[in-house]
């Protein structure tokens, strides 16, 4: 293992993942739902009267992101996404992400970000996995094949 | 609690996560490949939104209720089980072939990119197959002769 210093962001990252964990916190405590995208998306298919409004209100907050950002981001910190994989693998990528984090009961905010926070050993061996299967894929994608 | 709360968290998280790195899939794999030329940045946002986020389910452990009066949905469930392992390995497979976790995955198709929008189309139809596959009761096994 060799460190990539070239694209090293901490001060952003650890900013950004500030931010992230604020948002939760409010979610938890000022509407006492956790902040879990898989789920407040997978509770919307189908929705249930009464359990929707919070679940769009919270969504549309998130696409509206994007436009946000280049508002108030200084013009340094705007990039627009490098997404190398082809058409097929988005799509074969996107189901197992679809199935897994439903199956598994949630995805990096649910488990990684909330479960870690609350101290959960159930979102610790489910953060422990995914990115056990995240680091084993990019290594053969990478390196293997 | 007002809608406009919810829409505010919502932009907030993707603000987050996009200051972070997390919404740029050639950043997340960066991270992922721990086999190569390795970019420690994500752990960063991982550590930040713990760190507030672990005083805000401390707090909210406490309480009953959220600020609003709303009920606090904690998750109930501490069994460690196949779904959880298998679940979280299929997601951190497809998150380690393509980069997008749910969260980014959105912010990114607002953001108008045409990739990202296609893995969302996959990932929401991974999550009708799940809730399909649940509500179909499972074949009888066949009886041992």
């Amino acid at each position: 293992m060799n460190i990539d210093w070239t694209h090293f962001t901490p001060w952003t990252s650890l900013a950004g993942g500030i931010l992230v964990g604020l948002a939760a916190a409010a979610l938890i405590l000022l509407n006492g739902r956790v902040l879990g995208v898989s789920g407040i998306l997978g509770g919307l298919l189908p929705p249930r009267a009464g359990d929707a409004g919070w679940r769009i209100a919270f969504l549309l907050g998130v696409f509206s992101a994007p436009l946000a950002y280049g508002w108030l981001a200084p013009e340094s910190l705007v990039r627009a996404p490098r997404i190398d994989a082809g058409d097929a693998l988005l799509v074969v990528a996107g189901l197992l992400v679809g199935v897994g984090t439903r199956y598994g009961s949630g995805c990096t905010s649910g488990h990684g970000v909330c479960g870690l926070s609350r101290l959960s050993p159930r979102s610790l061996v489910a953060t422990l996995c995914f990115m056990t299967a995240g680091f084993l894929v990019v290594g053969a994608v990478r390196h293997l094949l | 609690m007002p809608r406009i709360i919810e829409f505010l968290v919502g932009l907030l998280f993707g603000l987050g996560l996009l200051l972070s790195g997390m919404a740029d899939p050639a950043k997340v794999l960066g991270f992922l490949d721990l086999f190569g030329a390795w970019d420690p940045s994500l752990a960063f946002v991982m550590a930040g939104a713990i760190a507030v986020g672990f005083f805000a389910f401390t707090l909210a452990k406490q309480r009953t209720t959220s600020f609003f009066g709303d009920a606090l949905h904690l998750p109930k469930a501490t069994q460690i089980d196949r779904r959880l392992v298998l679940g979280n390995l299929i997601f951190g497979a497809g998150w380690g072939l393509a980069g997008f976790c749910p969260g980014p995955a959105l912010v990114s198709m607002a953001s108008g990119q045409p990739k990202a929008a296609l893995f969302v189309t996959a990932m929401v139809a991974g999550m009708l197959i799940h809730g399909w596959a649940e509500r179909t009761p499972a074949r009888p096994t066949p009886t041992a002769r």
